[in-house]
């Protein structure tokens, strides 16, 4: 499983249709395991909209989305369950339970196993709370009383909670202070070694994109226009990453 | 699919192979537990160099079966031991002293104070009101015409069809109960004053009041409460704009005028459904029944039934908005308000109707 050869996620020939409009028209993007892929492209060009097909949440209007060598969409119900259980999502926006404290929502994902005892429970909450520098204290708050980056990394605790293969990170680092930003790429790149974690990570941040990605995808005229190693792709002159280059100096000056 | 883990004792030593991953562990978690159980490892030697991954849900395993300490004696490798120290670090999580569960007299208490302060903020909605209304006098051009009028179409012109449904079979069901019991006495005219009073008097006012607090006031509630949890309220604020003038009070002018509107006209369909009973049943002419109907039924009762409607839609949207505003920006509080809200309001209702009716009782009762 750990060997680079097998590809987590494939796409191939994706089209996404919402409502009349392609979100994406002919996509191709194939991620090996122990990649990690920085995914980059403007606002509204369907970033988001990418990891909602890869977790299945939207069904391809053309092509296939491959994950762990399965088509989701066709999988059976159970399998499809087992699939999602290997990977973690971050969502934009936190999406976290808001009639929950933070420690039940961190909680929830592991309960769900329904084979874990309470304090096994509690202490890899609190593990995971300390992984992105919260205090158990902060379990007894609810999502409301939560700063903004506050929820992002209580968010990407509840992420990490099933130690998953695959994570999937919409904007991990959009809220968080550069320290933060900072001990957050060092954590996953830690987590990356030790666990051979797969991550594909929407991002806006350069610094972020420099530390971590191992891959930088393109997400341009509805599909993926560049995909490579960091280096290579940030070397190359694709307007967009020219752009996200020069706006990305200025603001980590 | 991945190596699962493996745990062997070995001339004295314990040695741990496979993939320690949460994910590995779950489908063999109990013989795993059974292997790990006893504490007779602890004092063991123990071999992790053959563990391919050990993520931290198995960490937290380890070091529990350690006891919270290093074994004495630990092969492992440099990544692993990082994810064992991560666990380590962690001080034994406390035990939550479960909260102390309360005496009936605490909870009564409790309950009592909630409810003197669900009193003093509807008093104080109230007086916001009041405020609110005096400002629009002097400001005539800031009254929000068009939320009034988007509520209005929303509480009163879309709830006819089911006002005038409900209240059909409710005027065809009392005159048939009516009918069945005024056939034994010979007594079959005075069907109209039975059905006149009780419908335009008191069932109809009432029916709508239930029917329009759980249409409209959870409506709204829930509307308030979601824009409390999205920020939206927040958002109002922040552009300078008034939140109880262009949220609350819209509804309150709004449902505060439909309701007269909504009771006459289930009323009059609840009559009509009366009349169709009482024509199959007691061969009762229309003509007859409408004629007989002024004389029964003095004006006062219409009266009567119309001020109820506008005090009752007062009150439902007056208790809908309080407890719109206390939601807290949660999905669980969300719920339990609407809830409260529609309970309180239909409740309230019946109260305020006990109240008219021993303060009218002597209004409007025919002299035969
Ligand atoms: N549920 C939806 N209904 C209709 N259109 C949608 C929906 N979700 C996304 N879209 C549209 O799809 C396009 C891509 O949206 P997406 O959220 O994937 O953008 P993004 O790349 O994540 O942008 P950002 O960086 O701003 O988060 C947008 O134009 C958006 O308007
Ligand atoms: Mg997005």
């Amino acid at each position: 499983m750990n060997g680079a050869t097998s590809a987590v996620v494939e796409m191939r020939g994706l089209s996404t249709l919402i409502g009349d409009r392609y979100v994406h028209r002919d996509l191709d993007l194939r991620v090996m395991a122990g990649q990690i892929v920085g995914l980059i492209g403007g606002s509204g060009s369907g970033k988001t909209t990418l990891l909602r097909q890869i977790l299945g949440l939207l069904r391809p209007a053309a092509g296939s989305v491959n994950l762990f060598g399965e088509d989701l969409a066709v999988a059976h119900p159970v399998a499809q369950r087992a699939m999602l259980r290997r990977l973690g999502m971050l969502f934009q926006g936190g999406a976290l339970f808001s009639a929950l404290p933070v420690f039940d929502n961190i909680a929830f994902p592991l309960r769900e196993l329904k084979c874990l005892d309470d304090d096994w429970i509690r202490r890899l909450v609190h593990l995971k709370l300390a992984m992105v520098e919260l205090e158990p204290g902060h379990g007894k708050l609810m999502p409301a009383e939560l700063s903004g980056g506050m929820v992002k990394r209580v968010a990407l605790a509840r992420a990490l909670a099933l130690e998953p293969e695959l994570l999937l990170l919409d904007e991990p680092t959009a809220g968080l202070d550069p320290d933060r930003s900072r001990s957050f790429a060092d954590l996953l790149r830690e987590l990356q070694r030790e666990l051979g974690l797969t991550v594909i990570m929407v991002t806006h941040d350069l610094d972020t994109l420099a530390r971590l990605a191992t891959h930088v995808a393109v997400l341009a005229e509805q599909r993926i226009v560049e995909f490579g190693p960091l280096a290579d792709v940030m070397a190359g002159d694709h307007p967009l990453v020219a752009a996200f280059r020069g706006g990305g100096q200025t603001k980590v000056l | 699919m991945s190596p699962s883990p493996r745990l062997q004792v070995e001339s004295g030593r314990v040695v741990l192979s496979g993939e320690w991953t949460l994910a590995a562990l779950v489908p063999q978690l109990r013989e795993v537990e059974a292997q790990l159980a006893g504490g007779r490892l602890a004092g063991l030697p123990w071999d992790l160099s053959s563990v391919s991954r050990l993520d931290s849900a198995a960490a937290v395993l380890l070091w529990r079966t350690w006891n919270e300490s290093w074994p004495r004696d630990l092969v492992v490798s440099e990544m692993h031991r990082r994810a064992l120290e991560r666990a380590a670090t962690m001080a034994p999580a406390a035990t939550v002293a479960a909260s102390p569960t309360s005496g009936p007299v605490v909870r009564l208490g409790y309950l009592v104070l909630a409810l003197l302060d669900n009193l003093r903020a509807l008093i104080i909605l109230y007086g916001q009101m009041l405020l609110d209304l005096g400002h629009l006098v002097l400001h005539p051009s800031e009254i929000p015409w068009r939320e009034i009028a988007a509520n209005i179409y929303k509480a009163g012109a879309m709830a006819l069809p089911v006002t005038a449904l409900v209240g059909f079979l409710i005027g065809v069901t009392i005159s048939y109960l009516s009918a069945l019991q005024l056939r034994n006495f010979g007594a079959d005219v005075f069907i109209v004053n039975i059905l006149g009073i009780s419908i335009i008097r008191e069932l109809g006012p009432v029916l709508v009041a239930v029917l329009v607090a759980g249409r409209s006031g959870s409506a709204m509630t829930a509307q308030i409460g979601v824009m409390r949890v999205t920020e939206e309220i927040d958002a109002l604020s922040a552009m300078g704009v008034s939140r109880s003038i262009r949220v609350v009070l819209p509804k309150l002018l709004a449902l505060t005028a439909v309701m007269p509107l909504l009771v006459l006209w289930a009323s009059a369909i609840a009559l009509l459904g009366g009349m169709v009973s009482a024509l199959l049943q007691l061969g009762i002419p229309f003509a007859y029944f409408v004629e007989n109907l002024q004389r029964a039924v003095p004006v006062a009762n219409l009266v009567i039934g119309l001020g109820k409607g506008l005090v009752f839609g007062f009150i439902i949207a007056w208790v809908a908005c309080h407890f719109g505003l206390r939601v807290k920006p949660n999905t669980e509080s969300l719920s339990a308000n609407t809830t409260t809200s529609v309970v309180t309001a239909i409740t309230l209702v019946i109260l305020v109707d006990a109240v008219f009716a021993i303060m009218t009782r002597n209004m409007g009762i025919p002299q035969l």
